[in-house]
């Protein structure tokens, strides 16, 4: 079997995969969060916290549960790599600087994963799975929470109430969250990752060197690390590293675990506003997109110009032999489209223009399918610009699901669309103008600006892959790289909570001939398009300059 | 004929039958001089000659105060000071002050296009204004004889002024006293004179308006400064134009895209110093102008001035440009059945026999009964008889000792007595009377035929004759509603665009349902009062759904006001023009259909324009980015698809283009985009392709033509 007819296969078989599963893991969410029982494990847990699970929350109110809940997590996480040291299982590692914490709990908080340190040389057993494995499943809850809200911002009419933050918290973890990623890290490991709390083995390799093999509980953060489209490895090679990513097999099963909810929550959302096709439009523009970049990194990789690249079958540098090229774009994409930022080989050894493709999949905002929750609103968003256009063509003022998209909201969607390429783009410019970009390179040229870019783009979007060659630990970077992270994690949710507020106020609209038909091919197209050229062209003029120049040349 | 419910409609149909005041008829077609061209919304008259004469106006609009309405122009007039502050700075750089003088132009393209719209209406406005001239007022002391003369401006509400042939109305009010015609050619361009009479729902008048015949007393009823003209004047000037709520969301969008795109651009120079590229000023602002959506944000308020425009146009006034909007988003349309779907009158529609006679018997008698009987109805009865039975239609001259009997209100019969033969044609229960009295029978399938006519919501009118043979009942007429021509496949028309229609009828919910099956109406409301109007029209709105509907009464105020649209007849009542959010000066609720089309165009060409606008920055990018780093990276130039002759000329095409597509639009915007009802999946395609995909290509040719015509110019290329 050839390599491209292995990589045929491999796709084939995640996007039968996926189809397959959407549907009921996608009824099953919406299920979840439509039911009005609790769990007693549920019930334990709003007693010991003090909340209400059946208290609707208005707008206001459910954004203040996802920023106080948010904001005890950097707290603790930032605490908790300060005092690691004093902490049992410390496996001897010192405390983590301020900067390096603050940005790492900011990263894990906002979901983005983001390492500017190495896990195996640096974070204890306590803060892996205290800190940031919790942070895995609770950040991810907290996406899917705020995607759920809107969602009932569509499908419920003359009231503001949006459901209860922390009911939506705890069901996501305990419903959905956890038995996922049981079932998955039993079979990571029943595929070799490894689990436990041991010491650093120290050997000697064949050649005589000696070699400190740390150990942890990798596959139970491994599973979360991907359903939860976080993306922060337990290593720091991440899935390229044998003890997470085994083999192929368990490649292709990363990938399917990085997809599966952010492809599942479409339907979800159908089923909440009452018209499966209407999540299939959505998660038709998703896919359309997601399987684009998909197409064009694996042939930009396979075509890689060079006497070496065509002599391995393609560009091989950074990548693993075990996976080969076309599992590796496949995994690039995913992770990069997905905010989920795991590698199973090095973003910055991929030819130019695919570096282009990837940091272009972050670009346009994760959405396609984005990250757990986070997606699906993103999404949500660019379909209200969407409509709001292709509405008037029709001849109406514009609406979506029934709802009117006026001024307000029509306000709140346009500062969603200004948060992260603002961030993005002043966050780039800034260090590039202060010479911090520069002294964290590790190339010259255009592939030196892409790290930058690619760096600002990762923590902005929350993706938290990075171009590996950028020493993000710096002060600097660690500061307002983490800034970048929080503020491009939160102040969109703010914005989202609102616009799921003043849509739930509103009353429907009845659907009739004249009414814009969303859930119709002709609209998907339309979505993908206003995407590419809105969002895009934001960063056309930066992408000129990294990896289309280096591309190009 | 003995059921209650026929008999109302048998009187319903004399007391229509009465011969009323006539008044401008109140269903004609839109008066000469205002007629649509091509399409019944086709759109107003661009002539473009209006642009050179609003040129000084764009001038005056250059004024930052008022640019920054309009945030995406602003931005471009900021670039342009700054380009030109440049250029100074370096006075032999010819690259600079051209495009100093391109972003100019821009910026005065935009205000041009405004400034065209607007000067339509002031035309109108001065036209207006003639009217309004300074009016003496005979108002009446409070012993309700005395007159005193006071300036019309010293009115105030509740004050009682006479007016007499030759006098010009001073303000707006309602007859109390009297009646009189009155030339309302000043409102309205219609010459033919209106009847106005206290009571009833023609006793508004307007001021400015000349009164031609009679004495009426007014009681005034606005202020000096806030009548029907004064508003009609703003209106028309754009005095009182505020920004549509979907105005304003658009505006919201495109602020946020020029935010995007200066952050783009304002972030540019640190990442090309890096590239070793320095970029200056002009060709930053030249790059942030082509990519901010200029050509939509030029055209904004031109494409809504117009859209009212287009509606003055039609006679149509809008009180707002919110009731525009919403025109547009009309689902269900509330119609009154007489003078909107079927012609004023009922019309003869069949003569039929009753056992023993024949159709030609009945035709004969059924005409020669009616030539006494002047009303509609009765004449359609003559009508029909020359068409279908080929009766040359007699006139009472030709038969001598005849003694005509003329239809009245009261005998609800009219008829002949002529060689001794008495033939009567009339109301059913009047006929049976009559027969009765000349000691005649009624044949059974008389009544038989009378229920049928009855039950498919018709009238019908019996023929009688007593002659040798007796009096006896001949036959029946059946007179019905006849509805408008095409008003099938309009309501067709919009229900593929999703709007249902309801007839609304004080006919029996049995006339009326045949009436709307033969209209093809989506619902109908029978027997309907003030009351069922509004209940409708709560219980749409309850549902999501934005009624639209005309109305003249008093009666009808309160179910205007709570409409989305509500056109009120400018025949109307004050009341009900208060309440309306629109006034239709040609009073013909038909219109509705095409304020309705006038909404969703406005709505439809600015989504348009957007969409154009935004997809033009896709090869402006292939303009541009080549130009400004291909020299430190050359592989960029593969991106220079066009093949652009030189960096200078792609950036100046660029930015030409830009201003150029705006005095190209400028028409467009006006006239709006050339709509026909139909889906919306169907309208999205369609214009999505043209505007859509036709925005994406359209620049990459119109560059490449403006780089190839800069090239030639020596020095350049």
């Amino acid at each position: 079997m050839g390599p491209v007819l292995a990589d045929v296969l491999f796709v084939t078989a995640l996007i039968g995969v996926l189809t397959l599963v959407h549907r009921p893991l996608g009824d099953y969410m919406a299920a979840v969060f439509q039911s009005t029982k609790h769990l007693r494990a549920e019930r334990w847990i709003y007693r010991s916290v003090g909340a209400d699970p059946d208290a609707e929350m208005r707008w206001p109110a459910y954004l203040r549960g996802v920023l106080f809940f948010s904001a005890v997590s950097v707290l603790f996480l930032y605490l908790l790599q300060r005092v690691q040291d004093k902490l049992p299982l410390s496996l001897g590692f010192k405390p983590i600087s301020p900067d390096q914490a603050f940005n790492t709990a900011a990263s894990f908080v906002s979901n983005t994963n983001w390492q500017s340190y190495s896990g195996e040389v640096a974070m204890s057993h306590v803060t892996q799975t205290m800190g940031l494995a919790v942070q895995n499943f609770v950040s991810a809850a907290v996406g899917i929470a705020v995607a759920v809200a809107l969602v009932r911002g569509f499908a419920r009419s003359r009231t503001g109430e949006l459901g209860n933050f922390w009911a939506d918290l705890v069901r996501c973890v305990i419903r959905i969250l956890i038995p996922l990623s049981v079932v998955a890290a039993v079979v990571l490991i029943a595929c070799g990752a490894i689990q436990n709390f041991g010491d650093i083995h120290h050997i000697t390799t064949l050649t005589g060197q000696r070699q400190a093999i740390s150990p942890g509980a990798v596959a139970s953060q491994e599973a979360i690390k991907d359903i939860g489209t976080n993306g922060g490895g337990y290593f720091n090679a991440n899935s390229a590293h044998p003890f997470e990513n085994p083999n192929g097999f368990t490649n292709w099963l990363e990938i399917f675990l990085l997809l599966v909810i952010p492809f599942s929550l479409p339907r979800t959302f159908g089923k909440m506003v009452g018209s499966v096709k209407q999540g299939y439009a959505i998660v038709a523009a998703m896919g359309i997109i997601w399987f684009a970049g998909v197409l064009a990194v694996t042939w930009l990789e396979y075509a890689h110009p060079g006497t070496a690249a065509q002599l391995a079958g393609g560009a091989m540098e950074g990548k693993e032999q075990r996976f080969g090229e076309g599992n590796s774009s496949l995994f690039a994409v995913s992770t990069t489209m997905t905010s989920t930022g795991s590698v199973d080989a090095f973003h910055d050894s991929f030819s130019g223009l695919s570096g282009g493709v990837l940091l272009l999949g972050m670009m346009l905002g994760e959405i396609a399918p984005g990250g757990t929750g986070s997606g699906l609103y993103g999404m949500l968003i660019m379909a209200i610009i969407a409509v709001f256009i292709a509405g008037l063509m029709v001849g109406r003022t514009p609406e979506y699901l029934g709802k009117k998209i006026g001024a307000r909201e029509m306000k709140l969607a346009a500062c969603y669309i200004l948060v992260t390429p603002s961030l993005v783009l002043i966050g780039a410019a800034l260090a590039m103008a202060l010479g911090k970009g520069q002294s964290s390179m590790t190339n010259v040229g255009a592939h030196g600006f892409s790290e930058v870019l690619y760096a600002y783009t990762s923590a902005s979007n929350n993706n938290g892959s990075a171009f590996a060659g950028f020493g993000a630990n710096t002060e600097y970077h660690n500061t307002m790289l983490g800034l970048c992270m929080l503020l491009g994690r939160f102040l969109p949710m703010v914005f989202v909570l609102a616009l799921a507020g003043s849509l739930a106020e509103q009353k429907p609209i009845p659907v009739t001939a004249g009414t814009l038909r969303t859930e119709k091919p002709l609209f998907t197209g339309l979505l993908v398009g206003a995407i590419l050229i809105i969002t895009g062209l934001t960063f056309f003029p930066a992408l000129a300059l990294g990896p289309l120049a280096e591309g190009l040349a | 004929m003995t059921t209650d419910t026929s008999k109302t409609e048998i009187e319903k149909q004399d007391s229509m039958s009465t011969p009323s005041t006539p008044t401008l008829a109140p269903h004609q077609d839109a008066p000469t001089g205002h007629k649509a061209d091509e399409g019944r919304v086709g759109g107003g008259l661009f002539d473009p000659k209006q642009l050179l004469s609003s040129l000084p106006d764009a001038f005056r609009k250059l004024d930052p105060r008022v640019m920054v309405k309009s945030p995406v122009m602003f931005v471009v007039l900021v670039g342009s000071v700054l380009t030109t502050v440049f250029s100074f700075k370096d006075p032999t750089d010819w690259f600079g002050w051209t495009i100093s003088a391109w972003l100019w132009l821009t910026v005065i393209f935009a205000n041009l296009a405004e400034a065209v719209a607007e000067g339509r209406g002031k035309a109108q406005a001065d036209t207006l204004r003639k009217a309004k001239t300074d009016t003496v007022a005979r108002r009446l002391l409070a012993d309700a004889t005395t007159e005193e003369k006071v300036p019309g401006t010293a009115l105030t509400i509740g004050d009682l002024v006479v007016c007499e042939a030759g006098d010009i109305i001073p303000g707006d009010g309602d007859v109390v006293e009297g009646v009189a015609s009155v030339d309302e050619s000043a409102i309205t361009g219609e010459s033919a004179p209106v009847i106005r009479e206290s009571g009833g729902d023609r006793c508004a008048v307007t001021g400015g308006t000349k009164v031609l015949s009679d004495r009426i007393v007014i009681k005034i009823t606005t202020k000096p400064g806030e009548t029907f003209i004064d508003r009609m004047i703003n209106l028309v000037e754009g005095a009182a134009r505020q920004k549509t709520p979907n105005e304003i969301a658009l505006n919201i969008l495109l602020a946020s895209l020029t935010v995007v795109f200066l952050l783009a651009v304002a972030t540019l120079p640190p990442f090309a110093n890096y590239a070793h590229s320095h970029l200056g000023m002009v060709v930053l602002v030249a790059l942030l102008v082509c990519l901010i959506p200029t050509t939509i944000g030029a055209l904004l308020s031109a494409i809504g001035i117009a859209g009212m425009d287009r509606l003055v146009q039609r006679n149509v006034l809008a009180m707002s440009g919110r009731a525009v909007e919403a025109a547009g988003d009309v689902s269900t349309l509330l119609l009154d059945k007489t003078g909107t779907i079927t012609l004023g009158n009922r019309q003869a529609a069949e003569f039929v026999p009753v056992h023993g006679t024949t159709q030609a018997e009945v035709a004969d008698a059924a005409q020669l009964s009616s030539l006494a009987d002047e009303t509609p109805e009765g004449r359609s009865v003559v009508v029909l008889a020359k068409e279908k039975y080929g009766l040359r239609e007699r006139h009472q001259g030709e038969l001598t000792h005849a003694e005509w009997i003329a239809f009245t209100a009261q005998t609800r019969m009219s008829g002949v007595d002529v060689d001794g033969r008495k033939v009567r044609k009339g109301a059913a229960g009047s006929v049976i009377t009559w027969v009765r009295e000349q000691g005649g029978t009624v044949a059974e399938d008389a009544d038989t035929v009378a229920d049928r006519i009855s039950e498919a919501g018709g009238t019908p009118l019996l023929v009688a004759v007593h002659d040798e043979r007796g009096a006896r009942v001949l036959g029946v007429i059946h007179l019905k509603d006849v509805v408008k021509e095409g008003m099938r496949e309009r309501f067709e028309e919009l229900r593929r665009m999703g709007i249902k229609t309801v007839m609304i009828t004080g006919d029996n919910p049995l006339t009326a349902k045949a009436i709307a099956e033969e209209a093809g109406v989506d619902d109908f409301l029978a027997e309907a009062t003030p009351e069922d109007k509004m209940a409708l029209i709560k219980r749409e709105q309850a549902g999501g759904k934005l009624v639209a509907m005309t109305g003249d009464g008093t009666n009808d105020a309160p179910a205007l006001a709570q409409a989305d649209v509500g056109v009120a007849m400018n025949t109307g009542t004050s009341a009900a023009k208060e309440a309306g959010n629109m006034v239709d000066l040609d009073s013909n609720p038909t219109k509705l259909i095409e304020i309705v089309e006038i909404g969703k165009q406005l709505l439809i060409t600015r989504g348009a324009l957007t969409t154009f606008s935004i997809a033009n920055d896709v090869a402006k990018y292939f303009a541009i980015i080549p130009a400004l780093f291909a020299a430190v990276y050359p592989g960029l130039d593969r991106l220079n698809i066009m093949r652009l002759s030189s960096p200078d000329s792609a950036i100046l095409s660029a930015v030409i283009f830009n201003a150029l597509i705006i005095i190209a639009l400028v028409p467009l915007s006006l006239k709006g985009v050339r709509y026909r009802p139909m889906s919306a999946d169907k309208m999205l395609r369609r214009n999505l392709g043209l505007y859509g995909i036709g925005g994406l290509i359209a620049p990459f040719i119109g560059i490449k033509l403006i780089d190839l015509l800069i090239s030639l110019i020596p020095g350049i290329g």
